[in-house]
């Protein structure tokens, strides 16, 4: 890749406010082809709130976002509509998980499929050769994605009877559905007992290597967190305070202060 | 035991409550006072059973969802063999049909004609059945697009002479596109706020109908509405209903073909993951705005085309047949026949609208017997008569084609 190229994810100066509180405060961070980059900080610190922001939940009170499929032209995605984000392949999964609990497992693959699918009400209606065949498309895509996280025996059953684990690579499933270029976690190891994280790393690391697609995860497990990550961000109370690989953010006083002290108290 | 002393209490109670009513008559002309002791034990009494039957129901209920979870299973896995497997429901189907085909043949119009308002019933549960049961938004003004289908037919043949057939599909029409008026508007609220707008939306049209005297002819309505006609063959009373009657049948037979496959669809998928979780929604890429006005006008559609053959049938409308009552009658039969389901719909349609039509006897009771069922309906059975069955084999990769 040409030095010149933007980067997939591009955020800098982000602030956020709500009312008097100001959530996040010029955070910069930035996700290049192929990389795996990890967000951490303590509860509370705004991690989830910057997810929010760069994918049109909330519109930033100040800064840029910009995104870049191919690295050759960037788009400026601020205040933009959710559903356009991940039109434009930026898709996420949620830290309090939220599938579509009486749909199946597979539906909710299907579903992810929607905004790479074209056929209307008349096609619906119909069920024309296009409609049968974008739909075949579909269905064969959400199987593969299914076996993709090991979910394809579940395929029939409701997603609200998955075990907690299952649910969290269901949602994976169904963001990849939608043909993203980068894929933001938000906790995705949450509740999850120490061979589903296992496997789960595992996971994002094919999801890396075989679907190309950039992930940024944010995470509490500083296990998970060490053995993925290229790069790491740090945020403490809105605030950017540190950006590196794993070793020099282990390394970096102010990191072990926030982050790492807080876990020793705790 | 504790269920008998509680209902003890609730008996005592409510024989306190209805003392003063039921038990105290003063005969105004006798000057006395009448004490109706008997009165009193009768409402004792049945006031006990009532409480005691109630809470033993109550706590099977609970104890059934506790321990009997396979045998409730085992019965909803009969319902969903019956309603998904072909060898099961074919037959069925095939009754049901023939059933249609002879009904008129063998039943006076009076009979007939309660079976075409059934109908009509049907295909506005079903209508509905997309904006609140698969969209998941409460509209409790739907009866507006039933009115604007009736009135297009009625003003549109009034002052210009169109047919019936040239109006069913304006009516459809018209009903879309009150359908997306309502949507834009309430494109950002949900839940209770959405209910409180829809009805000021049914409302409203229900009061311009009533005051604008000069476009609607005000609350005495239009008379003289032409049935159908069929190549220009002119009916007596007894054939035009059987008419209708199949053109009804014609017009279910067509709803349920295009609600299934709408639910079916990619469409219908958007429905459902808005209803499930708006935010998750949006986040797969699906366009909430699009999504919610579609629900809106292609429920709406049916309620603007069946307005066009309840307009024919009764050949007379006014306001006074689209007041709230009517959005809250169609509601019903959404949740009671399991949001969602095509079935359960039509079942609760023929269970409403039929029941109080034979049951004249006890019209005065009529809407004290609607609620009491709904209210037993939501504590027994909240995912209604048939809860909506997945079709577990409706997606098969192609390598097992
Ligand atoms: N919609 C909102 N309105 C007001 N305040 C909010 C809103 N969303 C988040 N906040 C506040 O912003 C701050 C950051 O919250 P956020 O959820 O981003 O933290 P987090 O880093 O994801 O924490 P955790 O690790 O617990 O998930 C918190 O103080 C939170 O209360
Ligand atoms: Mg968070």
């Amino acid at each position: 890749m040409s030095k010149l190229s933007y980067p997939l994810l591009d955020v800098s100066n982000l602030t956020m406010d709500f009312g008097g509180l100001r959530a996040l405060n010029g955070v910069d961070l930035s996700v290049k082809s192929g990389e795996i980059v990890a967000l951490i900080g303590p509860n509370r610190a705004g991690k989830t709130t910057f997810f929010n922001c760069i994918t049109g939940i909330y519109t930033p009170t100040h800064g840029d976002i910009y995104i870049s499929a191919r690295g050759d032209k960037r788009r400026r995605i601020n205040g933009m509509k959710p559903n356009l984000v991940t039109r434009h392949g930026m898709a996420r999964t949620f830290q309090n998980i939220r599938l579509f609990p009486t749909m199946t497992v597979l539906e909710n693959v299907i579903v992810g499929r929607h905004c790479r699918t074209h056929s209307g009400i008349l096609g619906a209606v119909m069920r024309n050769s296009r409609t049968r065949r974008e739909e075949q498309e579909s269905v064969d895509r959400s199987y593969e994605l299914l076996e993709k996280v090991g979910l394809q025996m579940f395929a029939d059953e409701l997603a609200k009877n998955l075990p907690y684990g299952a649910q969290r690579r269901l949602e994976i499933a169904r963001s990849m559905a939608t043909d993203p270029f980068i894929l933001l976690l938000d906790e995705p190891a949450a509740g999850m007992n120490p061979q589903e994280t296992a496997e789960l790393g595992e996971l994002v690391l094919r999801i890396r290597e075989q679907e190309k697609i950039a992930v940024l995860l944010i995470e509490h497990d500083m296990k998970v967190v060490m053995r993925l990550s290229d790069r790491i961000y740090v945020v403490e109370y809105g605030q950017g305070i540190a950006a590196g690989t794993p070793e020099e953010v282990s390394k970096n006083p102010a990191v072990i202060k926030a982050y790492l002290g807080e876990e020793h108290d705790a | 035991m504790f269920g008998i002393k509680k209902s003890l209490l609730v008996s005592i109670w409510f024989m306190f409550l209805t003392f003063p009513l039921m038990v105290i008559r003063v005969d105004t002309i006798e000057k006395t006072v009448q004490w109706r002791w008997m009165n009193m034990v009768y409402v004792g009494v049945g006031a006990f059973l009532f409480s005691y039957v109630w809470r033993f129901l109550l706590e099977r209920k609970a104890a059934g969802s506790a321990v009997d979870a396979p045998a409730a299973t085992v019965k909803e896995r009969f319902t969903q063999r019956i309603l998904t497997d072909p060898k099961m429901y074919r037959p069925v189907i095939a009754i049901v049909l023939v059933g249609a085909v002879i009904f008129p043949l063998i039943m006076d119009t009076y009979q007939v004609n309660i079976m075409v308002t059934a109908l009509i019933y049907v295909v506005l549960g079903l209508g509905l059945n997309i904006v609140v049961g698969l969209a998941g938004l409460l509209d409790l003004g739907y009866v507006a697009f039933y009115a604007v289908g009736a009135y297009a037919y009625a003003l549109l043949n009034y002052h210009f002479g169109l047919g019936f057939w040239t109006v069913l599909p304006i009516g459809a029409g018209l009903g879309a596109l009150f359908g997306i008026m309502l949507g834009f508007p309430v494109l950002r609220l949900r839940g209770d706020y959405l209910a409180i707008v829809t009805l000021g939306f049914g409302e409203i049209i229900r009061l311009v109908l009533e005051n604008w005297n000069e476009f609607s002819f005000g609350p005495s309505g239009i008379s003289n509405i032409p049935r159908p006609g069929f190549f220009g063959m002119a009916f007596d009373m007894h054939s035009a209903t059987q008419y209708l009657y199949y053109l009804m049948v014609a017009m279910v037979l067509f709803t349920i073909f295009v609600v299934n496959r709408l639910q079916h669809s990619r469409i219908g998928r958007a429905w459902m993951a808005l209803r499930e979780d708006e935010i998750a929604c949006q986040a797969m890429g699906i366009d909430r705005t699009k999504t919610k006005l579609t629900a809106f006008a292609l429920g709406a559609t049916w309620a603007g085309a069946v307005g066009v053959i309840f307009a024919a049938k009764t050949t007379f409308i006014n306001p006074a047949s689209f007041t709230f009552m009517e959005s809250a009658i169609i509601l019903s039969i959404v949740v009671l026949g399991g949001m969602g389901s095509i079935v359960g719909v039509m079942l609760a349609a023929f269970i409403l609208v039929l029941l109080p039509e034979y049951l004249r006897a006890f019209s005065e009771y009529r809407m004290l017997i609607f609620g009491a069922s709904m209210v037993l309906m939501m504590v027994f059975r909240p995912q209604g008569l048939i809860s909506n069955i997945r079709k577990k084999d409706a997606y098969k990769r192609s390598s097992d084609a």
